[in-house]
């Protein structure tokens, strides 16, 4: 069944078509990646799923419902949790805090004024830091993390609101090469295993090509291919404009990486 | 009205609006480069135009001739960018690192060091100085005379944006200045260039700020009030030009001055709103004035500046916790008639700074305008008393209610700016209140406030009074701590920590800030209803700048880290005024020395100097 | 000149110790016993230009007593001076100080009128003498006007009626105003307004301008005001507002063939930072003290320039004169009980350095005066001439006023 459809996505910015008549679907349970040379428009097209922009024109559609230029906050009750290209977590708070406020949040309780904030939901919390292997740093303050790691507690954080699609920018951005296989890992197997559908923009190729399902590619704002990673490894047009021979070869590293 | 007089009236405003921006244009560049907020720029103002006062005449003693008058003008200028590289050098080199808060509170304590130096060296008699030689004249302009000198001043104003237009731009220096306007985490990049670049602004910057007063003294006196009735305009320019930039600041006194010039025709009266009305329509329309940039996101994630983790008492807190409560409740018993007094005010002004904290250090909104709810707070209670008849209690159970309801009025267009901006939008309102309060005369009883606001007969000994104050605010304390322990206030932190990703997991991030500014606005508005009754008065310098400044300065000194370092400053403040008051006329200058002292020596505040001994005393046992 | 001051000055001390010398050996003892404290509290940070003289005269005057014998048969007089923070809240925390932990039989002071008016709120509830000195409001004795406040300068209405009468027998007829937007210039203003046709059967306001305390924009302020050609300017601004509007007036000749009428100007305070700039021929109240010839008040002026060095203020006068009543009120009273201190002071008659002064018993106000003349330059500075002294008994609110607007109180 179709979880996220975007209709027609039109975006200009002045003078500047950031995103031309783009349109694809995805499914629970699916990772679909969004690739593009700088400037392609894939930042523009995931913040209109994501609520930061507001489309020109056409519809984007959560499991049917229209969720067109609704506010994030909006947009993650319907179900989306997000992580961004640069962590964005709280600061001042330790790892457990972080997701326990996710979780207030998601229950809807930011507004009381009573109950203590550090005693609600702090199991559930240690159990979500369990699926991403950090329950053991669950009460260290998270600006003490290495980078790889914020990034999975970030992951737990947008996993809190019981998502049912994750959209995530840049998953892999500023990590080691060994901590990118092992967060692309987690994800895939955390969204087959619960059919969370997966929306994810990435630089890496060979994250893209180990462990997307399909692949939707970006130039200059318009859709020019989109199909499985040997579909899209196919395109001649892609070839040409985007992979090069460099690239193909990546793509193949990864598989056969991915694969042992 | 003829052509004439319009046109006459639009230049004297033009005149005007050259001066000012040569001032704002200092202040503006010294943002940009060092984003410190620098209070003390008005004061290099007052400076530029007492130096000039004393070396113009003492030239033109030599010859009477419009150069050497002009010589002297720019020898003042030089001596006043001396002493911003003097306060650059001695003071803001070693506070770049510490929190952006503890900057402004550091220049503000040069504020009042420089009132009272100024005192001493020049003493209190206003100093006129001379007309400029060969423009004393009046110019016949369409049948109206015009003072050759403001003609002048207009052409002073572009050829100062002239020319650092061309600094800016055609000196490495300037490209530097753009550079670090443009981007923050440039200017780290620039490693040794880095001081000299910093140095350079600030002498820059004083420059311009004694450039413009130099060139005022044939127009008005020197005198020691004339650093604060600027400071506030120059705000309103850079603010409404958009903070850094230059144009901005030209186009922003333009339209003042013109504003200034034809509102005194049309209303009278009402001059000191004008600006600031005109302020916050421009942020309400555009957050970061007219041609601000927003401030690039940083690269890096930062810790916020402001309550990090909010630990419940541990024993020695709650000891003293406990002891500081049996302490208030005590004094009367032990203590005098005006230790008495003085103990309810510092109970007052601890609700009050706890509430500001509470927005500052808790939610990151940093408010300079609290005053305005604690004085509107006052105002409430006392209006229904001396006009109304009403009786203590239920009035002062209104005051919360009017701070509450101005809070969630202004904080409904606060909470959609952010930094600076948001700050000055606060600034902005509670000027309005202020001037709203002191205009109009009918209802407020003008400045001189309206008297009779004493509690009901059963409470009016001070003892008894006392105890309702500490009811009062201990019982607010206790709350708003609370608070922050519990989701609403964790919330609050979220939204101060990352923005995006607390809305991200669904949080509405402005109706959260609003309702938090609403609350600490109803905190504010009960502290000034206790005030209120135990003065007996109320009048409008409760809600003026001074009063948001003192606020500040408690939050700030007793340490914005620590959940109740709000309250140890409200005692510490208090006491270092109270200590200071009686012992000389000089006392601004050691309440500056002192605020200054504190920053360098406990750039965390008290509060955290506490912190950090505790968490030594406690690695002690840990090492043995 | 420098060195004749000083050897004249010296010569002033030695002789003056001598003399107190030989007063103590001879005749009245000096002061002995308890001193008898009083509280003064103004704005000697803000307001420091007219506050200091204040306090050097007062200093001067209680010395003098004290030499002479003190008060209430023997006792010294003592003044316990505080800064008043220039802030209501600030100065009502000062006074309760003053009453409570310094023992200060009463109060007396403040510079303006906000902090006068607390204070004086601040007395009725604590049944407290307060002697106000220097604020001005009108409100201090008429609508919020307490058994505990008395004043002693002449309000704004009593130098406001001086000016308007002696307006009297001129012609202007369009007048406009100028004035600070407080409640000062505010009153000032309403003052004029119906006061100036009892002088000006046909005067009639054509233009009014309010200011900002302490930010006149003094070209558009000039330019609206020349705009609607008035016959006559009242006008009330002071301190640095003042000369930016004077020489921005001077400039632009707003004053060319105008009557002007300007309260406070002709004193010290605001004439030496006028220096040259100083307009002729206006019409304003003042202190020209090298002109007053009374030998009591010749004396106090050498007195002030030889130990000070200076010459005497506006401020210097009142301090001086502050003391001289509340010395005749001690000794009359003979307690310090403070309801027996407040039977005393009711029309209570002091000769002082400026004149007998009375303290009018309905609106508890003193009838010090004040001098009035016009402006003129001598030199580089400017001073009045035509000076004459305006007993205040003469301009006074009318009694019907006073117990109007003191039973609505």
């Amino acid at each position: 069944m179709t979880l996220l459809a975007a209709a027609g996505l039109n975006k200009r910015f002045g003078g500047v078509v950031a995103a031309k008549d783009v349109r694809f679907a995805l499914n629970a349970g699916e990772m679909l990646a969004i690739i593009g040379p700088n400037g392609a428009g894939k930042s523009t097209t995931f913040n209109m799923v994501g609520g930061q922009l507001r489309p020109d024109s056409g519809r984007v559609l959560l499991a049917g419902q229209d969720i067109t230029g609704l506010p994030p906050r909006e947009v993650c009750r319907l179900g989306v949790g997000r992580t961004f290209q640069v962590a964005q977590t709280f600061l001042s708070m330790t790892v457990a805090q972080n997701v326990q406020m996710a979780l207030i949040a998601h229950a809807g309780r930011t507004r009381e004024l009573v109950s203590r904030a550090e005693a609600l939901y702090r199991a559930q919390a240690v159990a979500l830091l369990g699926k991403v292997g950090m329950a053991a740093d669950a009460d260290r303050p998270i600006g003490e993390l290495a980078y790889g790691d914020v990034k999975r507690v970030e992951l737990a954080i947008a996993l809190a609101a019981s998502p049912r699609l994750l959209l995530m920018d840049e998953p892999t951005a500023g990590m080691a090469p060994r901590e990118r296989a092992s967060l692309m890992q987690l994800t895939a197997g955390i969204a087959r295993e619960e059919g969370i559908g997966v929306l994810f923009t990435e630089h890496d190729m060979d994250a893209v090509f180990a462990h997307a399902d399909r692949i939707l590619v970006l130039v200059r704002g318009e859709v020019i291919a989109e199909g499985t990673p040997e579909e899209v490894r196919a395109n001649e047009q892609v070839k040409r404009v985007y992979l090069g021979t460099t690239g193909h070869k990546a793509a193949l590293r990864a598989r056969r990486a991915a694969h042992v | 009205m003829d052509a004439g007089f319009l046109l006459v009236q639009s230049l004297s405003g033009l005149a005007s609006a050259s001066s000012l921006f040569i001032i704002a244009s200092g202040l503006t560049l010294v943002f940009g480069v060092t984003r410190i907020v620098n209070f003390a720029h008005g004061s290099f103002y007052m400076l530029g135009a007492y130096m000039a006062v004393t070396v113009v005449p003492w030239l033109l003693e030599i010859e009477r001739s419009p150069w050497l008058f002009f010589v002297g003008v720019l020898i003042s200028a030089a001596v006043v960018g001396l002493l911003g590289v003097a306060m650059e050098l001695l003071l803001l080199r070693r506070i770049y690192k510490v929190p952006e808060l503890f900057q402004l509170l550091a220049t503000f304590g040069v504020v009042l060091m420089v009132q009272d130096a100024v005192l001493k060296i020049w003493g209190p008699v206003d100093i006129t100085g001379p007309r400029a030689p060969g423009l004393r004249h009046g110019v016949e302009i369409m049948g109206q005379r015009f003072p050759a000198y403001e003609l002048f001043l207009i052409c002073a104003g572009p050829a100062v944006l002239g020319a650092l237009w061309l600094l800016m731009h055609r000196t490495r220096f300037g490209v530097l200045i753009r550079a670090a306007t443009r981007d923050r985490e440039m200017v780290g990049a620039l490693g040794v260039n880095q001081a000299m670049l910093f140095t350079g602004t600030l002498f820059l910057g004083a420059f311009l700020a004694g450039l413009g007063g130099a060139l005022q003294i044939p127009r008005v006196s020197a005198s020691a009030q004339m650093d604060l009735s600027i400071i506030t305009e120059v705000f309103v320019v850079t603010v409404i030009g958009g903070m850094g930039s230059v144009t901005g600041a030209f186009l922003a006194a333009v339209l003042i001055g013109q504003l200034q010039a034809f509102g005194v025709l049309v209303f009278p009266k009402i001059t000191l709103v004008l600006v600031f009305l005109l302020m916050a329509v421009v942020l309400v329309v555009k957050p970061w004035g007219l041609l601000g940039k927003p401030e690039p996101a940083a690269g890096r994630a930062t810790l916020p500046e402001g309550i990090l983790h909010p630990r419940g008492f541990a024993l020695p807190e709650k000891l003293l916790a406990a002891l500081a409560v049996a302490a208030a409740l005590a004094v009367p018993v032990f203590g005098d008639a005006y230790a008495v007094k003085v103990a309810t005010e510092v109970l007052v002004f601890a609700l009050a700074a706890f509430s500001l904290h509470f927005l500052v250090g808790n939610g990151g909104i940093v408010s300079f305008g609290h005053a305005a709810y604690f004085g509107l707070g006052a105002y409430a209670s006392g209006l229904l008393v001396v006009r109304l008849g009403v009786p203590m209690e239920p009035a002062l159970l209104v005051a919360p209610v009017a701070g509450a309801a101005f809070a969630f009025l202004f904080g409904f267009f606060v909470v959609r700016l952010s930094g600076i901006y948001l700050a000055m939008l606060t600034l902005a309102f509670a000027q309005i209140a202020y001037a709203v309060c002191f205009q109009w005369v009918e209802v407020t009883g003008g400045d001189n406030g309206l008297v009779g606001v004493w509690p009901s007969a059963w409470a009016t000994s001070r003892h008894v009074y006392h105890y309702i104050v500490a009811a009062g605010a201990i019982a607010g304390i206790v709350a708003l701590r609370h608070v922050i322990y519990a989701p609403f206030g964790a919330t609050l932190r979220a939204a101060r920590d990352s923005a995006p990703r607390a809305d991200a997991i669904g949080i509405d991030v402005r109706t959260h800030q609003l309702l938090g500014f609403t609350m600490a606005g109803g905190a504010a508005g009960l502290a000034g209803g206790l005030y209120a009754f135990s003065k007996g008065s109320i009048d409008p310098t409760m809600l003026a700048i001074p009063m948001s400044v003192d606020f500040l300065a408690m939050i700030l000194l007793g340490g914005i880290q620590t959940v109740m370092g709000a309250v140890v400053g409200a005692g510490a403040f208090h006491a270092i005024k109270d200590i200071f008051m009686p012992l000389t006329d000089y006392w601004r200058f050691l309440l500056g020395a002192s605020i200054i002292a504190l920053v360098l020596l406990f750039p965390r505040g008290l509060g955290g100097a506490f912190a950090s001994v505790r968490a030594r005393v406690a690695a002690e046992p840990a090492r043995a | 000149m420098g060195v004749v001051t000083i050897s004249r000055r010296a010569a002033l001390t030695a002789s003056g110790g001598l003399a107190a010398a030989a007063l103590v050996g001879l005749r009245a003892p000096r002061a002995q016993g308890a001193p008898v404290r009083i509280g003064e509290l103004n704005s000697y940070s803000r307001m420091a230009a007219f506050s200091v003289p204040y306090r050097n005269a007062m200093q001067l005057a209680a010395d003098a007593i004290n030499r002479a014998g003190g008060v209430m048969g023997g006792r010294p007089l003592e003044f316990v001076f505080r800064d008043d923070g220039a802030t209501p809240g600030d100065a009502v925390r000062v006074a309760e100080d003053l009453l409570t932990r310094e023992n200060c039989a009463f109060i007396a002071g403040t510079f303006l009128s906000n902090v006068g008016l607390a204070v004086a709120d601040l007395a009725n509830q604590r049944r407290r003498l307060f002697f106000a000195t220097e604020p001005l409001s009108d409100a201090l004795t008429m609508a919020q006007g307490n058994r505990y406040t008395w004043r002693l300068r002449p309000n704004t209405y009593m130098q406001t009626r001086m000016l308007t009468e002696a307006a009297r027998g001129r012609t202007a007829r369009r007048w406009g105003i100028v004035a600070p937007n407080y409640e000062y210039g505010q009153s000032a203003a309403a003052n004029f307004k119906r006061l100036i046709t009892a002088s000006i059967p046909n005067a009639e306001i054509v233009v009014e301008q309010y200011p900002a305390l302490g930010r006149v924009d003094a070209g558009a302020t000039v330019g609206a005001l020349n705009q609607a050609r008035p016959d006559a300017i009242f006008n009330v601004l002071f301190g640095p507002d003042l000369t930016a509007f004077v020489r921005e007036g001077n400039t632009r000749g707003l004053f060319e063939r105008r009557l002007v009428l300007s309260l406070l100007t002709g004193e010290p305070e605001y004439m030496i930072p006028l220096g040259d700039e100083c307009p002729e021929g206006w019409i304003v109240t003042g202190y020209p003290w090298e002109q007053v010839e009374w030998p009591r008040h010749r004396a106090y002026v050498e007195a002030y320039r030889a130990r000070f060095n200076d010459t005497p203020r506006k401020g210097s006068l009142l301090g001086y004169v502050t003391v001289e009543v509340l010395a005749a009120l001690l000794n009359k009273a003979n307690s310090l009980d403070n309801e027996a201190l407040i039977d005393a002071l009711r029309d209570l008659r002091t000769e002082t350095v400026t004149g007998p002064v009375t303290m009018r018993g309905i609106d508890q106000q003193g009838t010090m005066g004040t001098w009035v003349g016009e402006t003129v330059l001598r030199g580089r500075t400017g001073t009045m001439r035509n000076a004459r002294y305006v007993d205040g008994a003469e301009v006074m609110f009318p009694e019907a006023e006073v117990r109007a607007a003191r039973r609505s109180a």
